[in-house]
């Protein structure tokens, strides 16, 4: 039927179908279906820069204006990857702009970026709207100059958690008058800012609704830019000091002042420095917020803390350090009824940890919030009655990540691994699409995962399980995986081998430190041509290059339709 | 003496203690006893046989071999899985807090004038009463939790955060480094009222 309906018809209809797992499910359909949505496509998400080339983005999709790719492999944020492994936006921005594709949007992570690609980008699309970078390196300050300077009419410019080289250039002073079009600007990860250009950015900027400073913006001068912009909806504060010798009763006053009438703010962050008898300015908006992010805040008691917390009735996502402490916990518990998301970070991750959570605060939270569906939890200990507890109480998880910092410790309790407390998260929450495990783990655990984690589609695995059968229950259970990344098992060759067509139907496996040896990832990479089987080899290649017996200490491989890639570096061995 | 055990118990010399451990081991378990309900905790002879306590370039944990970093914390490269933006974060304001200064002001009642001096400086507070006394030349009591300083006409205070004054030597040296926003040396009567007030 639909077969007789003009293509603007099925087009219109299309329209409708924003996210990019339905579009790619309706393009299969059948052929008619699959060219009306590829040129009618504008948002493509590539997880995986080298599953794909550019060109053949362009090829399919001639309308894009919105792209997302993907670079390193996630452990790259812990350190696993070594520098100059990859990731390069440089030949996709070359591309696009040489086919004069109307890119609008560009959203990056974990990739390297030039200053020479953010150059190119800014002169090349002339309605570029929107740059966002999340954890990518590789550019400086003179890049930013380029897309400020630029880009007409420019949205949005979000940088979160970057590295970024700061040279001395005022970049944002290279905004023209004429830029009035900001909506969203985030630069909490640089460290310096030429105050005087910001403030009259703003002040030029109406639509602004998203505001994330850095640390060299005080608090007198926050005051400033809150009364140019009272229609703030998401602010991330830069320092929030009161000078100690100075007369600062007048600057709190003013500050409590402007804070108040800021109505609109839902999101609040930074407080990347922060004065604790400073935090009562902000009391007064706490009841209408719905998300607070304190995770960068060092040096806030719990119980400052705490009395923050009391004000956030309406809480749906808590990002905090672990120095809230498991009483703080309780609170956020009784307070925030309608939390959804929690993220406790550690704020001392190597230190001797006297600012810490245990089980107990998650039992709260769980028993207070049943609402909770996305949880990151940095703990000291876990026992598996908690977490049962935990799995009787929310059953909506859709993300459990759990950190306990010492690697491999089973339940200080009973002695025994956490299988079955994870087993229980599992087995309740039916709809869990994301999952990190820690503590001491046997392969039963994985046995759970395989037999209830129906959802699953990215797994962490650390130091856990005893033989290959732990990762072949993963494998053969989860039908959705899509991402694996596994460091310091006892999986091997057996497991790796056992199904190698699963890992097309994967993006991505990690494994570090474990069991596999250069013959088995050999093998796998002779058997399957559309994966590119990496070896990660940072020592002496000659020396590893000969023994097929010898384990890898690093594999990545990955699902891709365009081969070996043409700009690995030395200490990247291709396995074809 | 009663002054110095007090100062021995606030100078926390466990959490500056310098030892191959990784973290959450039985000694930072001491720690947070408000953290651990039970009183269970990793036996001694856990941590041991994963080999935390030796002294070799490699320890054990459990079944997998890992290469320990050369300084006093043994680390595993990568763990725990914290972003190294939010590490370096963190570092960095570490860093900072130990190299600035932190100089306050001190007065002395009846001096002529001010001196400043450098709180980071000093590991204690027998190292910055001992320093107090010999800048101003007089001798500060002994010290009791009961009732303030005894048997001087001296009285060292400090004004807090809150801005109000506190007798030195009540809470533990890095609180009161970090709440500490000037100091005076109180004399005569006014002094013996706060030195009786707990």
């Amino acid at each position: 039927m639909m077969n007789y309906f003009p293509d603007e018809v099925l087009e219109h209809v299309f329209d409708f179908v924003t996210s990019h797992r339905d579009r790619n499910a309706v393009s299969l359909v059948c052929k008619l279906w699959y060219r009306v949505e590829r040129f009618s496509r504008q948002r493509v998400f590539i997880g995986n820069c080298y599953a794909i080339s550019p060109e053949r983005l362009i090829a399919r999709f001639p309308g894009v204006k919105a792209l997302t790719l993907k670079g390193k492999p996630h452990f790259a944020d812990f350190n696993l990857v070594p520098q100059d492994w990859g990731g390069y936006v440089q030949p996709w921005i070359e591309a696009l702009a040489r086919s004069r594709i109307g890119l609008e949007e560009l959203r990056l992570k974990r990739m390297v970026v030039s200053d020479e690609s953010l150059d190119v980008l800014s002169r090349s699309f002339t309605n570029f709207k929107s740059l966002v970078l999340v954890s990518c390196e590789g550019f400086t300050t003179d890049g930013l100059a380029a897309i400020a300077a630029n880009c007409r009419f420019l949205r949005e410019l979000d940088l979160q958690e970057n590295e970024i080289e700061e040279k001395k250039n005022h970049w944002l002073g290279c905004f023209p008058d004429s830029c009035t079009s900001l909506v969203s600007l985030n630069f909490a990860c640089l460290k310096e800012i030429n105050l005087a250009a910001l403030e009259r950015l703003v002040a030029r900027n109406p639509n602004l609704k998203s505001l994330k400073l850095n640390r060299a913006v005080p608090i007198e001068a926050l005051q400033r830019i809150l009364m140019r912009a009272p229609q703030l909806v998401d602010l991330g504060t830069g320092s929030f000091v009161l000078d100690r010798d100075s007369d600062d009763s007048e600057t709190y006053r003013k500050l409590k002042a402007t804070i108040q009438k800021c109505r609109s703010i839902r999101n609040l962050s930074g407080f990347l420095e922060v004065a604790p008898r400073c935090l009562p300015a902000v009391y007064p908006i706490c009841l209408n917020l719905t998300y607070l992010n304190l995770s960068y805040a060092a040096g806030i008691h719990g119980s400052e803390l705490i009395k923050l917390i009391r004000f956030c009735g309406k809480l749906q996502r808590l990002w905090i350090l672990d120095c809230i402490g498991d009483k703080g916990l309780e609170v956020v518990a009784s307070t925030c009824k309608d939390l959804q998301e929690l993220r406790v970070f550690p704020s001392d991750p190597f230190g001797a940890g006297h600012a810490a959570v245990t089980e107990t605060g998650l039992v709260a939270i769980s028993s207070g919030c049943p609402k909770l569906n996305s949880l990151l939890y940095f703990c000291q200990q876990m026992t598996n009655a908690a977490l049962i507890a935990v799995a009787k109480n929310c059953t909506n998880f859709i993300r459990f990540r759990l950190c306990i910092l010492d690697p491999a410790k089973p339940d200080p309790v009973t002695m025994q691994p956490l299988d079955e407390g994870f087993g229980a998260i599992v087995q309740s929450s039916k709809r869990i699409r994301r999952l990190s495990l820690s503590g001491l783990l046997t392969d039963r655990v994985f046995l759970y995962i395989g037999m209830y984690a129906e959802q699953l589609e990215m797994l962490s695995i650390a130091f856990a399980g005893d033989s290959d059968k732990g990762m072949l229950y993963v494998l053969n259970g989860c039908k959705k995986l899509r991402k694996l990344e596994i460091r310091d098992s006892p999986f091997g060759d057996m497991a790796l081998l056992r199904d190698v067509g699963k890992y097309e139907t994967m993006r991505s496996l990690w494994m570090s430190s474990c069991d596999v040896t250069l013959g088995g990832c050999k093998t796998l990479a002779k058997k399957m041509p559309r994966l590119n089987v990496e070896i990660i080899n940072e020592n002496d290649q000659m020396e590893f290059a000969h023994e097929d017996s010898q384990k890898v200490e690093k594999m990545y491989l990955y699902r891709t339709l365009v081969g070996p890639r043409k700009d690995a570096p030395e200490f990247v061995w291709t396995l074809v | 003496m009663e002054k110095s055990i007090k100062f021995e118990k606030d100078l926390n010399l466990e959490a500056t203690e310098l030892r191959l451990g990784l973290p959450g081991t039985k000694e930072s378990e001491k720690q947070t006893p408000s953290a651990i309900k039970s009183n269970k905790r990793v036996l001694p002879d856990m941590s041991e046989e994963c080999g935390y306590e030796d002294n070799s370039n490699v320890s054990h944990v459990k079944k997998c071999d890992q290469e320990v970093a050369p300084p006093a914390k043994a680390q595993v490269v990568g763990w725990p899985p914290v972003r190294s933006y939010r590490k370096n974060c963190f570092q960095a304001k570490k860093m900072e807090a130990e190299t600035t200064g932190m100089y306050v002001k001190v007065s002395m009642d009846g001096a002529p004038y001010l001196r400043k001096i450098d709180l980071k400086v000093y590991k204690g507070y027998p190292e910055l009463l001992k320093a107090l006394e010999d800048m101003f030349k007089f001798s500060v009591g002994k010290y009791s939790e009961r009732e303030g300083y005894n048997g001087s006409e001296f009285v060292p205070t400090y004004e807090d955060k809150d801005g109000d004054w506190m007798l030195v030597g009540d809470v533990p040296w890095d609180m009161f480094i970090s709440s500490c926003k000037r100091m005076r040396i109180m004399k005569g009567s006014e002094a013996r009222g706060l030195g009786c007030a707990v």
